[in-house]
């Protein structure tokens, strides 16, 4: 999809753009196209890790994603290659239906914490258990982005969402849920760790576990499964950059960010 | 060729196979088992996919997503899982790729027990989740109809890109006949143009039951209303026994439609002119063919495995001209002929005073001293 006129110098007495070297562009496996995410929303840098990342793996005409119910519903556009959408917790099978019935395909869900922890949360234990051969991107937020702010599993204590007023209360609403490092338990799990958005440091490292994740699937080790820290500065209440402090200074004490399961294969390449 | 003693449940998977079933992801749910159990011996040894899934609500989502790459999948239950199912029906139905399901209706509602009913002639035939659209529907009342239906059934289900589903009670699936199976179907290695196979080459593929925009959804709803339409016009199928000089008829379906042919018969033995008219697509349904014949008899009756489910459909049809009445069982109770017969006189009865009392010996039931 064509959005605007090309720009094709920045100004008068710079190079024409088609002289510069390309450094840093669009991945061919991100779509040309508008999202609508919120301005400050970290969805966007995760789905341009994964883009690179298929790029990088040369598998972007062998890919299909599964999207989630969530604000990323609508991630089968945003990704250039072959997509479908779920019923909201169900990616985990329908992608496992997929992959029993196209095996050569790469095929990778991503999910809100709502949709996997919450309502499919026993799609994705199963999914792990039978060591189902997909990669699940699984955004953390701590919150129900789409449906305007409320408590997800993943609220932290205290938290005041829409439908916790009063902030979260363990006692009464329960303690949030570490499913990455329960599912990191089970055999059928080859990758299993926790990453964040909030600096250009926890980018990359998000990045590479993206990677490491695919390249699980890539070698038939079983399920990888990144979680990444997100914000939600609209549901929050926050500006962006406040966002990204929130996650350093409130979700990385409750979410600590480290490697939970990595199959011994992964283990050599890095 | 010869014929063999089959299982319904199991002639049913076998049938499946033979119709060129690629992939089959079920739960356990008796009076159905048998079907899952056969998959899994079969299919590894074929080389197809077999997966028992952890839930009715996994199992539908997989075959959605099999479904999405060109597979022909599919999955079968009974009726507590189908009610787990609704969900990923309606998705597959919005988003317009090709599925068979099997339902072997037990008694309900709640867990109710794992005898034989036709209590989910709503649940399949109205919808099967929500939104507004239809499955094709097939109401088998023999284990060779099972399978000759199932045969068909991917056929139906990717010309049409929409859910096909055999209907039938816990008795078809438990009982055993001699039949004779189908040789297996020969399928193009190509997939459909509508498939997931990769953006190689070409612009993404992509699958989704989202339309944002009243606009957007009600274009939707008119293109899944034009096939229905096309799917009504071309799939009607029923039969009928004895309706040529009938003044009255009896409507069933599966099973019932089945006993009720012996009820037609010995009323014909006591002289009553009654014929059966036994929808096998209760979606589509034969509403022009049943409306033609309302309009011969005199009086109709319905008899179900339910509280009178189908009755209501017949009732629309016959438009309040003649009387419809209803006979049934349920909880796991098969209606026979000594229920069926006693409402057959009622019938006849009714229609009797409504004529002002004119005299009419015949009685469908011999009656004994
Ligand atoms: C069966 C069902 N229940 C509820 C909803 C409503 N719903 C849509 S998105 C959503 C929450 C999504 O939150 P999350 O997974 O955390 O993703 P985020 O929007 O935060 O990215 C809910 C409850 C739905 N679409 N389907
Ligand atoms: S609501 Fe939150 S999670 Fe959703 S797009 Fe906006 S900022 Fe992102």
């Amino acid at each position: 999809m064509a959005i605007a006129e090309p720009i094709t110098q920045i100004a008068p007495d710079e190079p024409k753009l088609e002289e510069m070297e390309i450094i840093y562009q669009r991945p061919e496996a991100v779509a040309e196209t508008y999202t609508h995410y919120c301005p400050g929303c970290t969805h966007g840098i995760i789905h341009r890790l994964v883009g690179e990342v298929i790029d990088e793996l040369g598998v972007r005409e062998r890919t299909i994603g599964v999207s989630p119910v969530g604000c990323a519903v609508f991630a089968y556009r945003y990704f250039n290659t072959d997509g479908v959408e779920a019923a909201h917790g169900r990616a985990p099978a329908m992608a496992t239906g997929i992959k029993r019935a196209a095996p050569d395909k790469v095929v990778f869900t991503y999910q809100g914490d709502g949709d996997l922890a919450s309502i499919g949360g026993n799609e994705i234990l199963h999914a792990c258990a039978r060591g189902e051969n997909i990669t699940v991107i699984f955004v953390n937020n701590a919150v129900y982005g789409m449906t305007g702010g409320q408590m997800a599993p993943t609220t932290l204590p205290g938290m005041v969402t829409t439908s916790s007023p009063y902030g979260r209360d363990v006692k009464l609403q329960g303690a949030p849920i570490h499913i990455t490092e329960m599912l990191a338990m089970m055999p059928g799990v080859a990758y299993a760790v926790r990453r964040s958005t909030h600096s250009v440091a926890e980018i990359r490292k998000t990045k590479k576990a993206i990677k490491l994740a695919f390249e699980a699937q890539l070698k038939g080790l079983g399920l990888g499964l990144v979680e990444v820290l997100s914000t939600c500065p609209t549901n929050w209440r926050l500006d962006p950059n406040e966002s990204l402090n929130f996650i350093r200074d409130n979700m990385v004490p409750i979410y600590p960010p480290g490697d939970f399961k990595v199959h011994d294969e992964l283990k050599k390449r890095r | 060729m010869a014929k063999e003693l089959w299982k319904g449940n199991e002639a049913l998977a076998e049938a499946a196979l033979r119709a060129g079933a690629e992939a089959y992801f079920g739960y356990p749910i008796t009076p159905q088992t048998e079907l899952l159990e056969h998959m899994s011996r079969r299919m590894p040894k074929l080389g197809l996919t077999f997966l028992q899934a952890e839930s009715e609500l996994a199992s539908i989502n997989m075959v959605y997503g099999a479904a999405t790459v060109g597979a022909r999948a599919m999955t079968s239950s009974s009726s507590p899982g189908i009610s787990l199912m609704q969900e990923g029906l309606s998705y597959i139905a919005a988003s317009e790729v090709p599925a068979v399901v099997v339902d072997i209706m037990r008694g309900g509602p709640g867990l109710g027990n794992i005898q034989p009913s036709q209590g989910d002639y709503f649940q399949m035939v109205k919808t099967a989740g929500h939104g507004d659209y239809h499955a094709i529907v097939l109401a088998p009342s023999t284990i060779q109809e099972a399978i000759d239906l199932i045969y068909d059934s991917f056929e139906l289900a990717f010309k049409y890109r929409t859910i096909v589903t055999i209907l039938a009670d816990g008795s078809l699936g438990q009982m055993m006949e001699p039949v004779e199976m189908p040789e297996f179907k020969e399928w193009p290695e190509e997939r459909p143009g509508w498939a997931l196979t990769g953006a190689k080459g070409r612009e993404p593929h992509t699958i989704s039951s989202l339309y944002l925009g009243a606009e957007n959804l009600e274009k939707l709803n008119l293109r899944l209303q034009k096939k229905l339409a096309e799917i009504k016009a071309n799939e009607v199928r029923y039969e009928t026994l004895m309706t040529d000089d009938a003044e009255f008829l009896i409507v069933a379906f599966g099973t019932v439609g089945r006993i009720a042919q012996s009820a037609v018969r010995q009323a014909r033995e006591n002289g009553v002119k009654v014929g059966l008219f036994r929808p096998i697509t209760l979606w589509p349904f034969a509403e022009e063919e049943l409306m033609a014949m309302t309009r011969r008899v005199r009086g109709v009756l319905v008899a179900e495995m339910n509280a009178g489910q189908m009755f209501e459909d017949v009732k629309a049809i016959a438009q309040g001209r003649i009387p419809v009445q209803f006979t049934g069982r349920m909880g796991g109770t098969i209606p026979l002929p000594d229920d069926i017969l006693p409402a057959l006189d009622t019938l006849i009865d009714s229609v009797r005073s409504r004529n002002g009392n004119k005299p009419e010996p015949t009685r469908a039931r011999e009656v004994s001293a």
